[in-house]
């Protein structure tokens, strides 16, 4: 098994490898001068071209030890636009994404996989076709489009819900962690529990929104995951000897589909980064995929070329953690 | 003498596209999906003589009308106008001609270029196959969307750049796909024995393995045309894609959105034909996918 | 399978306990909390560095100056300086600073002292001196000094003792006291400026600001939010609004949902199709004030055939102003005559209107030779300003206008800056302009946009030397005398409208829409925004929506 893990490991640093190579790469096509991303010397706030600076050897190879050695000590450069650390910004901006996906994770957890498992257990009727057609619209359904009439329908008619943010602004939370629902929970202002009640609130259709893709693909995978393992034949003879098609899923096809689920969710992964630039576009939530989108309008080279190295480590990273998970569950992949 | 038995009677063997257009019609979702779909495509083809008037004419003085069920409404507005006095209608179905256009377009670009690289990697030595594998399995693990505004950011916003952004993030998919099915063709048993029968390798992939890829093919192709209707509606709403005042639908919900509350049918009835539009297409996959797959067992 | 179930519907139930229960909390706190929708991102904290009205909002709350603007009005009273004398020629100015005046204490600075002149002192030089070890710091320039020409009119800046300071000037100049109630004069604390050199973080002093004014910063997220508390010993007395935040939104449509909605107090910049809509929402009003603003269309006397004054009178004619303000404005503007607007001082009532008159037009093209039109540009900014809130579709009207009398138009673009830069260098034939007083000096309006060193700088777009024209407004620069000056520039507007090197289009009325519990808050009438004195109706149930 410990060689199974190595390889994965391997594989892991040879793929940010691979990622950082290709991150370069994009600097040299980037119209600007690539200043702001290799040089170490750089003050904020000075726009200084790197002519000035540094970058006496023009051998790619070289410059492309010099760039990985930054990267590796953190210094992804400054916001053309701004002045701040890239490295930092992300810092600041990484946690209301992962707060807002995995808020939308669970929710399309616990919704899917239930819902999936109805569906199998009715395969072909009708809560089966209600589940799966469902399904289907939240494939067909553009993001954006469905973020704007929940937020017509849920905040501006009915005014159940806030229209953007994270949380309302009569509070004031200092950011420790940077995840809004432990931060209010930290402050020692005397509203804090008031202020983890607006940031639920807040989170709701973001999530919701967020969410919907992943919900779509979860209880299809589940639905399908749950109708193969349930025509198997340790699933009929365990229901031969007399136990009842609940037990049965529950004790056994469950823990087998988990498997597929599994890697199910390491392609949620992308749809929750893909969806999130637009989600938080829409709802004017402080994460990543907002401050990327920004940096694309604003034209800030240095920041598009942060972002994207720090979102593609983390989907890699993901992908190398679920793989690893995928091994423990599935014992057929712990032997060579 | 029974003249029967000296004739050679022939069974019709049904060909591979009547078994799996008979799989397909007895889907009676996906069949109504291809209606709805051709209906579409005909009002994208015939835009011209459909549309009641030129998407980006103004009327200065029918601002925000509500389409022709409401009171307010008026019948010369079918479904009502814009913020500046544009016929909503009209530039729907222009709409619908450009982004069923600029889809096949992007898919078509990125079909040729795919499939291509996924013959050449499944037929090149392993170093070469390797190599293009790892490129493709890096352009997978980005999200496409991203990959897609990064370039954009790097080339421009703009129409054109859009297309080459999509096309350039679907490439991979048809890499995978028609290098896994080639792979699945080579290892089958019929291939070998042609192969031990004689024949030559460029003869085995244009008789055989070519004409028996084409179904995983075409399936890709309907998603990846669904995948491009998408993203270029995505990018035209965050402004990356087409620009006003062109007719693109996720542009126009990026005008209607900042005026979402005075007139929320600028917003629903635009998204209502990308999301029929998706609706459909992927219908169709689906169903087109299950008679292949039910054709295969 | 059961467990999960029964989790799930128990989930269900609370988020929906959640989403009824947590309307009704959160009255008291909002109370004490003022929220502003403000339309964009600070670009620093330091006035000394920038142009932007939105910097100019966030960083008003924090300084004091040493003159001040009466609120909503352009009327000047002491503010950090509680009296003043001019010496006979004009030259000389003693201020006589305010005692026990308190700076900031934060986290990041404690002051020991209390404000006195070497703050003026470093304020100043800072900004004028190159060899200040502050004036590269933060390397975007001190526009503003420049472009007012402070390090042409100062001669010498003295400190006279703790509480006395004088300034000497080149030339006597009407126009100092007001320039010294603008943003880029606040006063800024030499104690912290020396603290953040020795611990070697000077750039701290524009992005961790240490002020006199009424709030204080607490804390700043780019993009997001600004959040004020009231300073506990300003000078004036502490402020009765105890936390102050500025949600940053630079999409209206945002902004008046928000509002709407109740998250927001105030929001910056409606558009038009807000102020109509607001109607139908009883618990928001609506503020305005005449802005102290013109939009333009300058035509390049550099390029034919706007060289021609017939050619300029013509499209004087030619340009329906009345459809351009219903269309453009929604009727939230008055149509412009002269270069200043109407509740500016000297302000000529006389300048003949020119009304909107094909026939006219024609004719006077014909005479100049002209019969069958011309070809040209018309170059338009892409961004929405407070004096012109859509200028492409401003030029698209006006291209119609045109059409009728053989002119062909073609509309140009440029991303802001660049469009800004193009304009300046003159490679326009005509270009739709505007531009917001900043002190309430008619000299503030056409010294920068129309004297003949202007063209020097490529800020008159019209690229218009008239010496006549010229020598008035230098002259009314001058003299202190509120009536000469007020001839002057009669004189100079009527050699304007002779001239007409513009098309002067309209001056906006400036708008705000806030909740109705805000009180005591004014527009001031160079569009910015500030809250010293501002205070909240306390509701006594929290509701704010109906």
């Amino acid at each position: 098994m410990s060689i199974i893990m190595l390889r994965q490991l391997l594989n892991f640093v040879i793929s940010l490898f691979v990622l950082t190579l290709f991150t370069f790469g994009l600097t040299h096509l980037f119209p600007e001068d690539t200043a702001f991303i290799i040089s170490q010397n750089l003050q904020p706030n000075s726009l200084v071209k790197i002519e000035d600076v540094v970058s006496d050897s023009s051998h790619f190879f070289s410059e492309y030890v010099q760039y990985v050695n930054q990267i590796y000590q953190g210094n992804l450069g400054f916001s053309s636009v701004r002045g701040t650390s890239v490295f930092k910004e992300f810092f600041i901006y990484f946690p209301a994404t992962l707060e807002l996906s995995l808020a939308a994770l669970l929710f399309a957890i616990f919704a899917g996989i239930p819902l999936g498992i109805i569906a199998a257990k009715n395969k072909n009727k009708w809560p089966d076709k209600l589940i799966v057609s469902s399904t289907l619209f939240g494939y067909s359904m553009p993001i954006f489009w469905w973020a704007m009439l929940l937020i017509l329908f849920f905040s501006l008619w009915l005014g159940i819900t806030p229209v953007a943010s994270r949380i309302g602004f009569e509070y004031d939370i200092q950011p420790i962690t940077g995840f809004m629902l432990i931060d209010t929970l930290l402050s020692n202002k005397s509203y804090s529990i008031e202020a983890f009640y607006s940031a639920l609130h807040h989170m709701l259709l973001p999530a919701i929104v967020l969410g919907t893709i992943p919900l779509a693909v979860l209880t299809r995978s589940t639905r399908s995951a749950m109708i193969s393992i349930l025509t198997e034949d340790y699933i009929r003879s365990a229901k031969a000897r007399g136990l009842s098609l609940t037990s049965v899923i529950w004790k056994h096809a469950l823990r087998n589909a988990m498997i597929p689920i599994v890697t199910s969710i390491g392609l949620l992964i992308s749809i929750l980064i893909t969806g999130s630039l637009i989600t938080e576009s829409i709802f004017s939530w402080p994460g990543t995929g907002k401050w990327l989108l920004e940096a694309v309008y604003r034209r800030d080279f240095t920041v598009i070329h942060g972002a994207i190295l720090a979102i593609a480590s983390f989907i890699i990273l993901v992908h190398f953690l679920l793989d690893l998970l995928s091994i423990y569950l599935d014992p057929r992949r712990r032997r060579a | 003498m029974d003249l029967r038995s000296q004739f050679y009677s022939q069974t019709k063997v049904p060909s591979n596209l009547f078994r799996w257009w008979s799989q397909f019609r007895s889907n009676k979702l996906s069949l109504i999906a291809l209606v709805v779909y051709l209906i579409i495509g005909t009002f994208a083809l015939f835009a011209h003589f459909i549309a009641p008037f030129d998407p980006t004419t103004q009327f200065t003085d029918a601002i925000h009308i509500p389409p022709s069920w409401y009171d307010e409404g008026q019948t010369k507005f079918i479904l009502g106008t814009d913020y500046i006095g544009r016929d909503i209608f009209s530039r729907l179905v222009f709409g619908a001609q450009l982004s069923l256009s600029l889809a096949s377009i992007v898919v078509f670009l990125s079909a040729s270029v795919g499939i291509t690289l996924g013959v050449v990697s499944s037929f090149a030595n392993y170093g070469i196959d390797s190599l293009i594998m790892r490129i493709m399995d890096f352009i997978l693990a980005i999200p496409s969307l991203i990959l897609a505004v990064v370039i954009v950011a790097i080339i421009g916003p703009g129409l054109p750049n859009a297309i080459y952004a999509v096309a350039l993030v679907l490439v991979p998919h048809f890499v995978m796909v028609t290098r896994t099915a080639i792979e699945q063709e080579k290892n089958k048993e019929y291939v070998t024995a042609m192969l031990l029968d004689g024949a030559s390798k460029t003869r085995l992939f244009f008789n055989t393995i070519l004409p028996n890829i084409f179904p995983p093919i075409i399936v890709q192709l309907t998603f990846a045309f669904s995948t491009a209707i998408l993203e270029i509606a995505t990018l035209g709403f965050l402004g990356l894609g087409a620009q006003s005042p062109d007719p693109e639908w996720g542009t126009i919900l990026s005008e209607s959105h900042h005026n979402i509350m005075f007139a929320p049918w600028t917003v629903s009835i635009p998204g209502l034909a990308i999301f029929f539009t998706l609706l459909s297409v992927n219908l169709v996959g689906d169903g087109l996918r299950d008679a292949i797959d039910a054709e295969k067992k | 399978m059961k467990n999960l179930n029964t989790l799930f519907s128990a989930l269900l139930v609370y988020s929906l306990f959640l989403v009824g229960c947590s309307k009704d909390t959160g009255s008291t706190v909002k109370d004490k909390v003022l929220v502003y929708c403000s339309e964009a991102s600070p670009q620093s904290f330091n006035p000394q560095l920038v142009t932007s009205g939105s910097t100019f909002d966030a960083s008003r709350q924090i300084y004091n100056r040493l003159i001040e603007f009466k609120p909503g009005s352009s009327h000047i009273a002491s503010s950090l300086a509680s009296k003043w004398e001019i010496s006979d020629d004009g030259k000389e100015y003693i201020f006589n600073l305010r005692e026990k005046v308190k700076f900031h204490s934060t986290d990041y600075f404690k002051p020991t002292r209390d404000f006195n002149a070497d703050d003026v002192l470093f304020s100043f030089q800072r900004q004028w001196k190159k060899q200040h070890p502050y004036h590269y710091v933060s390397n975007l320039g001190f526009r503003y000094f420049e472009s007012m020409g402070l390090n042409h009119r100062i001669k010498d800046i003295i400190k006279l003792n703790d509480h006395q300071i004088k300034f000497i000037l080149n030339r006597p100049d009407a126009t100092f006291l007001a320039t010294l109630a603008m943003d880029f004069t606040s006063i800024l604390s030499a104690e912290y400026a020396e603290q953040l050199l020795t611990k070697g973080h000077p750039e701290n002093l524009d992005n961790h600001p240490i002020g006199t004014g009424a709030f204080q910063l607490v804390r700043y997220q780019a993009d997001a939010f600004i959040r004020y508390k009231a300073h506990p010993q300003y000078w004036k007395g502490k402020e009765k609004l105890e936390e102050l935040v500025f949600a940053i939104t630079p999409d209206p449509s945002l902004r008046f949902a928000r509002l709407i909605a109740g998250e927001c107090d105030l929001m910056a910049k409606p558009l038009p199709i807000h102020l109509k809509a607001v109607t139908n929402y009883p618990y928001i009003q609506t503020m305005n004030e005449p802005g102290s603003n013109i939009a333009y269309l300058a035509m390049n006397t550099n390029k034919k055939p706007f060289d021609d004054p017939k050619v300029r009178e013509a499209l004087n004619y030619a340009i329906n102003k009345d459809a351009l303000i219903k269309i453009v404005y929604q009727n939230t503007a008055e149509i412009a005559k002269n270069p200043i607007p109407p509740n500016m001082w000297s302000y000529n009532r006389d300048t003949p209107t020119i009304p909107f008159s094909l026939e006219t037009a024609q004719k006077l093209l014909t005479q100049a030779g002209y019969p069958n039109g011309f070809e040209m540009d018309l170059w338009a900014m892409p961004v929405q300003r407070s004096y012109n809130p859509n200028a492409t579709k401003m030029a698209e009207l006006i291209k119609q206008d045109l059409e009728k009398i053989g002119i062909r138009t073609k509309i140009v673009t440029y991303e802001f800056g660049a469009f800004l830069e193009k304009v300046k260098k003159g490679e326009h034939q005509t270009a739709l302009l505007g531009w917001i007083g900043d002190n309430g000096d008619p000299d503030n309006f056409f010294s920068p946009l129309l004297s003949c060193n202007a063209t020097l700088s490529g800020n008159n777009a019209a690229f218009w030397c008239n010496p006549t024209f010229d020598q008035l407004i230098k002259q009314a620069g001058m003299i202190s005398d509120i009536y000469t000056r007020t001839q002057l520039y009669q004189k100079a507007q009527e050699q304007f409208s002779k001239a007409k090197p513009w098309v002067p289009i309209a001056h906006s009325r400036q708008f705000i829409l806030a909740n109705k519990r805000v009180k005591n808050f004014h527009l001031a009438p160079t569009d910015g925004v500030y809250f010293s004195g501002v205070t909240l109706k306390t509701s006594s149930n929290g509701k704010i929506q109906n």
